[in-house]
């Protein structure tokens, strides 16, 4: 075939095997960043002009525009262009730059919700039409909700579900489009569908139907491509079609789904296969690599989803988390790196900084040095990078995966899950402590076992009830999950994304903690301090005293610490007890992104001494505050949190000045990489990276919640940045300002 | 033997090479009056640690994953750590059995016997000089300079390296006729590897307070940034040797 000429033929030309492909074809880069190129004119002017958009889009208060008249579908909006002379790479979600569109199956309430939060008016006669004709995924969900789950998502002990959006975390394997174009990708469905059973029962008429739609999705994709201009029923021949071809497989997918987290996969390496190609035969230069990985990154930075503003209280900032792996390793320990690994992540360089798409570094201690610099340089410039633990994954999932939202790993078109956001671990501690009566509301939740009797806390008592509260809840948990996806995939059933999967897939349910270092400071606290509960006028327990010093999570003290990691296993046991939808794996993170600030708004008081409101420790980080013994102890306690039993991944954030890494740039090049080199070798999951700038930490001054664990260091001595005064914050500011801190 | 042990900090990066532990040792003899830790000077106090040389280094070891892969290791401060000079030579001892990279953040200002002790187990040393000139160094430590200049000297003939730290307090420290004899002093010492005027801060002034000391500087100022680049300019173009300024 004329389109893959000069590829190295396998596997990968019988079987939809796209890893066979990159094995076979892909050229490992162990050099420099120094063959790097800045952004083209072209993209420059491009850039330019998005950049006026994004800014007018903030002065509109966080909405550009509102297409409130057409619910979005692949071929719903006419094409759309930033600017035509520009453009390289084509395609929007709808006929104009950060417009959005409506995208009621998820559900319509929140449509309509968000429509008017924004002053737009949500077409009446649509309203009517899907009341009274039609059902989404969020109505669907709320029929079969039994009154106890409405109850745990009311008082927010299980908080965040995706009952009333789209649940996300799906990776299509955007790949296949270029490789194999969409007749192929048509074909091979079409036989899928012949083979299944024709025993017509629930499971296999759920999934002629699935298959069916998948079908349909692909047609459409073809269809919205060629309303572009282009013919994508055919392999890609070009590195410019490779690029178009898998964004336009993006594009289909985010026009249907305003999924929390639509993840691109891992698309570097593959992409550079072609742009090698093209390279070598001088077709196209450098420059012309980095325009198209510049131009397909403008794109993704320019998604959009109308969410309602309770949302983005959750999750500010119009995340998509458009998540691309980078990097690590193949199952024969060669580095997966090539110079397209190096080519996006220099569109943070072209472009400038972003939070989008969400680049994630595949860490390996066998990734070749001069990458690993490059990484570490990127970090200590943007921020923008976030480093995950191939040599942790790999013998897992192999080395084709790719990570959904922050850190789930999940094998590119084979693996999916069942997103099930999280439940607030603190609170249900509570519950252990009240009988099941919530602290806030004063209702019965969960289980009734009257109210702790003792003047002081006991460990072994407290524990007891604390299993048994679990139980209950991760009953109700897997329960609640199984609601939500079944129908979702009956409402709102991802046939974009599940097109390019194999027809079988693997599911993975993932159910999320968060208060994890709380509840382990709190029984830690009751273990080896002396906590007294104070009761209110109604004997519920509303706060404690705290008498004595306690072990806290964060330094790396085995006390606490085992206590964190028994928690962990001993809640992904209970859930496995209960069934999953689909023949799900259960799988657990220890991940809240932002959304810690919430639920500590909604749990009281804790035996650790936080008090009510206060925010829970984000992810799998210590309290802020309660690390004594600097970063190194802070990243090993993390470290011993078990992977195995929280698959879904365990989240540590790690803030730091760029003067605390080092004094010169050398310095803190190689500091930074010996800190990821230690936190990985210890077992460590994921970290992100903050090296903060002034800017940032006036940001910290505004939102100190946010940065609990910013260390600062000013001539041999170390501080945490929130701690300090506002006239010494105010003082350390101005001094960084002169850059000598 | 036993260390007392104010705090401990598993990572910095600015106490030596790469990432390091520093431990910071309870107890100083010297007032100086713009110090940020007087909390350490005590020889004791309720919150000390007390830790033998094999509990540290198996604190030590928790972090070797990150000490190693960045030439780093562990570091000594204070307080003066040589006012435990035993409990550092063991500990340091013990980190050259396992090869870990040891330097001491001292102001020298101890019996040369002390020095000689921890010498032949220290790769780094960090050492503070308060001020050039003799009565200045009693006013502003309450201890003459004579003993750590010559255990500065004594260290250099020794052949083991050597950071100088200097901090540039405005109206004390920073004259220029000062810092030009501070710099010819350096100059000739070949062990001196790096040299680090470090701007002074009043982020310590808190703990004074906290331990109801009267703060004397409080009137005294950070010094301007341009002003510590001319100094830096100065030092270097004297010693030839790399300045730093933080």
């Amino acid at each position: 075939m004329q389109s893959w000429h000069g590829f190295i033929g396998g596997w990968w030309q019988r079987d939809i095997d796209v890893r066979n492909f990159v094995q076979k074809n892909i050229t490992p880069y162990s050099g420099n960043a120094s063959f790097l190129s800045g952004p083209s004119e072209r993209t420059r002017l491009l850039w330019r002009r998005c950049q006026q958009l994004i800014k007018e889009e903030y002065q509109r208060g966080g909405v550009y525009d509102i297409d409130a008249d057409t619910p979005i579908t692949i071929n719903s909006h006419k094409p759309g262009y930033i600017d035509q002379d520009l453009e390289v790479i084509v395609g929007l979600q709808t006929d104009y730059p950060l417009k959005r569109a409506i995208q009621v199956y998820g559900g319509l309430r929140t449509s309509i919700r968000a429509c008017e939060a924004y002053g737009y008016k949500f077409n009446p006669e649509m309203a009517d039409l899907f009341h009274q004709y039609l059902r989404t995924h969020n109505e669907g969900v709320f029929t079969a909700y039994t009154p106890e789950m409405r109850l745990a998502r009311r008082v927010g002990i299980i908080t965040g579900l995706p009952d009333a959006y789209g649940r996300g975390r799906i990776i299509g394997d955007y790949r296949r489009v270029p490789l194999y174009g969409v007749a192929r990708l048509i074909a091979d469905k079409q036989h899928d569908l012949h083979k299944l059973s024709t025993a017509m029962d629930i499971g296999s008429i759920g999934q002629r139907e699935e298959l069916f739609d998948q079908i349909q999705a692909l047609k459409d994709m073809q269809a919205m491509a060629f309303d572009y201009g282009y013919d994508i029923s055919q392999p890609a021949g070009t590195a410019q079609e490779a690029v178009q071809w898998l964004y336009f497989a993006y594009l289909a997918a985010v026009k249907e789904q305003n999924g929390a987290a639509m993840s691109l996969g891992r698309i570097s390496t593959f992409l550079d296969i072609y742009l090698q190609r093209d390279l070598e035969r001088g077709v196209i230069n450098e420059e012309q690599a980095q325009e198209l990985i510049d131009q397909l990154v403008i794109k993704l930075r320019l998604v959009r989803h109308l969410r309602t503003p309770e949302y983005n209280q959750l999750f500010a900032g119009d995340p998509n988390w458009i998540t691309e792996a980078i990097g690590g390793c193949d199952v024969n320990g060669r580095p997966l790196v090539t110079k397209t690994s190096y080519r996006i992540l220099q569109t943070l360089y072209n472009l400038g900084p972003s939070p989008e798409p969400n680049l994630t570094i595949l860490w390996s201690q066998q990734l070749p040095r001069p990458f690993l610099e490059f990484c570490a340089q990127v970090s200590i410039d943007t921020s923008a990078l976030q480093y995950e633990n191939d040599d942790l994954m790999r013998p897992i999932y192999g080395d084709d995966y790719g990570i959904a939202c922050c850190v789930s790993a999940m094998v590119m078109g084979k693996q999916t899950q069942f997103f099930g956001a999280r439940c607030n671990l603190a609170k249900l501690l509570l519950y252990a402590i009240n009988g099941g009566i919530d602290e806030i509301t004063g209702k019965q939740v969960g289980v009734e076992m009257g109210v702790y009797p003792g003047d002081v806390l006991d460990f072994n008592e407290v524990m007891h009830r604390f299993k048994i509260q679990m139980q209950w809840l991760a009953e109700l948990y897997v329960h609640t999950m199984n609601t939500i996806h079944y129908m979702h995939d009956r409402y709102a059933y991802e046939r974009v994304q599940m097109a390019l999967h194999d027809s079988r897939v693997h599911y993975f349910m993932s159910f999320g903690i968060a208060g994890l270092s709380v509840v382990a400071d709190s029984l830690s606290a009751i273990r080896y301090a002396r906590v007294k509960p104070v009761r209110n006028a109604q004997g519920l327990i509303e706060d404690f005293i705290v008498e004595g010093n306690y072990p806290k999570f964060g330094n790396d003290d085995d006390r606490v610490d085992s206590i964190a990691v028994e928690l962990v296993k001993e809640f992904a046991r209970y859930l496995k007890q209960y069934r999953a939808y689909r023949q799900a794996e259960h799988t657990l993170s220890i991940l809240t992104i932002t959304s810690n600030v919430m639920y500590g708004k909604h749990t009281g008081s804790t035996p650790d001494g936080r008090k009510k409101g206060e925010p829970l420790a984000p992810g799998a980080n210590p309290l802020h505050g309660r690390e004594e013994h600097g970063a190194v102890a802070a990243c090993n306690s993390v470290a011993k949190l078990p992977y195995d039993y929280a698959r879904d991944g365990i989240s540590f954030t790690f803030s730091i000045v760029p003067s605390a890494l080092g004094r010169s740039r050398e310095e803190q090049i190689n500091n930074l990489l010996a800190l990821l080199h230690g936190y990985f070798g210890q077992g460590g999951h994921h970290i992100n990276v903050n090296v903060l700038q002034v800017e940032t930490l006036k940001e910290a001054m505004e939102n100190p919640e946010r940065y609990p664990d910013l260390t600062i260091r000013v001539s041999g001595y170390a501080v945490h940045f929130i701690k300090l005064t506002r006239e010494q914050q105010e003082e350390i500011i101005t001094r960084t300002f002169y850059g000598r801190m | 033997m036993q260390g007392r042990i104010h705090s401990i900090d598993s990572f910095s990066t600015l106490d030596g090479p790469g990432i390091r532990m520093v431990v910071f040792l309870q107890g100083c003899h010297l007032r100086c009056r713009y110090c940020q830790n007087p909390d350490t000077w005590e020889q004791d106090s309720a919150s000390t640690v007390h830790h033998s040389s094999e509990e540290l280094m198996a604190l030590v070891r928790r972090g070797l994953g990150y000490y190693r892969n960045s030439g780093g290791g562990l570091t000594f401060s204070g307080g003066e750590p040589l006012l435990q000079h035993c409990f550092v030579r063991e500990v340091f001892e013990r980190c050259h059995g396992e090869g870990i990279h040891t330097a001491l953040d001292t102001s020298l200002y101890v019996p040369p016997g002390r020095v000689q002790a921890v010498l032949p187990f220290t790769d780094l040393f960090l050492a503070d000089i308060k001020h050039i000139s003799t009565a200045q160094s009693r006013y502003l430590t309450g201890q003459s300079n004579d003993l750590n200049l010559a255990n500065l000297k004594a260290v250099n003939a020794a052949g083991t390296p050597l950071w100088i730290r200097y901090v540039v307090l405005p109206g004390y420290t920073d004259a220029e006729k000062d810092i030009i004899a501070l710099a010819r002093l350096l100059a000739p010492l070949n062990a001196v590897k790096r040299i680090e005027l470090l701007a002074y801060h009043t982020l310590g002034v808190h703990k004074w307070e906290l331990l109801n000391l009267r703060y004397e500087l409080k009137e005294v100022q950070p010094p301007a940034a341009d002003e510590m680049n001319r100094l830096q300019e100065i030092v270097a173009e004297i010693t030839g040797k790399p300045v730093y300024i933080s």
